[in-house]
């Protein structure tokens, strides 16, 4: 079997293990794909009037709370990974002949596949609240390539952090600042209505090009120069991602 | 003639200043048990580590099945099965899940036959549905050790395998060992316990802060160290001088006030023992009995009792 198919046979069974853990952890099942229909709901109904963005809140909302729903299901991948690290399991992996990346590539894999579900509960969840699209099928492909980035950036810096912390519970806290980002840049509210310092911070943070860059696409009139900086962010954040990962998993165990 | 399986020269191992490992060296045959026995800290684990490709060695050559752990790690994970200190199990997954992801991992053909029998042999079948989380500490011992055995390795190190199980649950570990001892598999072990040693292996070797401070049959080592005896303490030297003459054999010690009789420790020979005591009318403050332990094979080769912890 060549290195390559080996790997991915290796992959594929990681992967298989990994989704298990998560349907198997009411909490995180929970946090990521109720979690984020439940904020929509609130947002929606409860918040939503109060705010004025210039259109109907959940025409507003949508593109940022899909962000969301990648965020909320970030803290359930960090404890995997490090529960992997310290729990032992790992060293048996590495006394047999299992791909290297194996491990890390399932990680990833698994948490983008739990993100789609959650993304596609929620994009559901939206039609019924009332959004309406004028994308086109390039459009959507063009968004859904976008979130796709999104979510695999995500991930590999999910699997980063929780590979270098050094507890469950410290892995699950490391990704935190990553769940409130979104709250930081245009997902709720625009940009442009912030306080000082904040607004700043909200306009050049990496969530509010990907935002936007799906707002314009899901709206039909997408945006060149946004969209080129989501994947120009999200390169960069799955390169780093991965780089920091691989070398915490050849120094530890 | 016997082949060796693990040939081990010169091994060492620093971390930071810290010297683990200080240059070891033994030979395992094939088909054999070898046991590495030494207390916490001595460097039991870092040896398996390093025979088993997760650490490399600072010096020295490690060869197992022929092939130099440092340089052919492939080839040396194909023959070996490790179960370490702490199960290595998964516990979100079921004990079937758990056997099953090692046999895919191995691309083992008819999987489903394999996991199924070493579910039946380890005795798990009536568990292989639930998850490992609610799994005993035997059972996940058990499953770790089924687990290692997926892919019928030909060389098993396990280290400490029954550190923190039951009595039951140790002697079923015994019998699992022999067994694969029977089946022509090699096994490397590393223990605390002198008993566990002396049941399985043919050869031990005692680690001691990171040098082998002796190497042989259990008979050989034994011999080393001194029998059971028992111990007794007196109030005063006029009473220990009166039993230390009327007690054959003895051995004293003036300073503790202690008398070291030497005896098989059966509650006959105790009885008769506490009679000649009665007879002269000699009272003892203490009375205690000691068989060889650990402690006593370190004391005897090393100067210094195992307790002392070191700080790995």
């Amino acid at each position: 079997m060549s290195a390559i198919s080996a790997s991915l046979t290796d992959s594929r069974v990681m992967l298989r293990r990994n989704f298990r853990h998560i349907l198997r952890n009411p909490v995180t099942v929970f946090n990521g794909a109720l979690m984020p229909v439940v904020i929509m709901l609130m947002f929606v109904y409860v918040l939503g009037n109060a705010f004025s963005v210039g259109e109907r809140y959940i025409q507003y909302a949508t593109p940022g709370l899909i962000l969301l729903a990648i965020t909320y299901g970030l803290p359930g991948t960090a404890v995997s990974v490090n529960s992997d690290m310290t729990k032992g399991i790992i060293n048996r992996f590495k006394v047999m002949n299992v791909s290297r990346g194996a491990v890390l590539n399932g990680h990833v894999t698994a948490t983008v596949l739990g993100n789609s579900i959650a993304i596609a509960a929620i994009i559901g969840m939206a039609f019924v609240l009332g959004f309406r699209s004028s994308a086109n099928p390039l459009d959507w492909l063009g968004a859904i390539g976008i979130i796709a980035a999104t979510s695999f950036a995500g991930a590999w810096l999910t699997v980063a952090l929780g590979m270098a912390a050094k507890t469950p519970e410290s892995a699950g806290m490391s990704v935190v600042p990553l769940l409130l980002l979104p709250f930081l840049s245009s997902a709720i509210v625009p940009a442009a209505k912030m306080g000082p310092g904040v607004r700043q911070f909200a306009q050049y943070q990496p969530f509010t090009p990907i935002i936007e860059s799906v707002r314009g696409l899901l709206a039909g009139a997408p945006s060149g120069g946004y969209a080129a900086a989501a994947l120009g962010w999200c390169a960069g954040i799955a390169l780093v991602g991965y780089l920091w990962s691989r070398a915490t998993f050849s120094r530890r165990a | 003639m016997t082949t060796s399986v693990i040939a081990v020269s010169g091994l060492r191992k620093a971390y930071g200043g810290k010297v683990v490992l200080d240059g070891i060296d033994f030979d395992v045959a094939a088909g054999s048990v070898f046991s590495m026995l030494g207390p916490n800290g001595a460097g039991k684990t870092t040896t398996v580590n390093v025979l088993t490709t997760l650490l490399k060695a600072d010096a020295g050559t490690v060869r197992v099945a022929g092939h130099d752990v440092a340089t052919q790690t492939r080839e040396v994970r194909s023959v070996i099965g490790v179960t370490g200190q702490f199960a290595a199990v998964d516990e979100l997954l079921t004990g079937r899940e758990n056997l099953r992801l090692m046999a895919d991992l191995m691309r083992v053909r008819s999987a489903g036959q394999v996991v199924a029998r070493l579910l039946e042999r380890f005795d798990l079948a009536e568990s292989a549905q639930k998850l490992v989380s609610a799994y005993s500490g035997g059972m996940r011992r058990k499953l770790d050790l089924a687990m290692t055995l997926v892919g019928s390795p030909q060389i098993i190190f396990l280290d400490e395998p029954t550190t923190g199980l039951d009595p039951r649950s140790r002697r079923t570990m015994w019998e699992i060992v022999r067994e694969l001892v029977a089946d022509g598999t090699t096994i490397f072990l590393t223990t605390q316990y002198l008993e566990e040693a002396d049941q399985l292996a043919d050869r031990i070797a005692v680690l001691d802060q990171g040098r082998l401070v002796a190497q042989g049959t259990p008979e050989e080592l034994k011999r080393l160290v001194p029998g059971t005896h028992v111990r007794l303490r007196f109030a005063g030297l006029n009473d220990l001088g009166a039993a230390a003459r009327v007690l054959a054999g003895s051995t004293r010690d003036d300073q503790e006030l202690t008398l070291r009789v030497p005896g098989d420790g059966r509650p006959k020979s105790l009885r008769a023992l506490l009679d000649r005591l009665d007879e002269h009318t000699i009272n003892a403050e203490e009375f205690s009995v000691h068989t060889p332990e650990l402690d006593d094979v370190f004391l005897a080769l090393t100067g210094h009792a195992s307790t002392e912890e070191i700080t790995p």
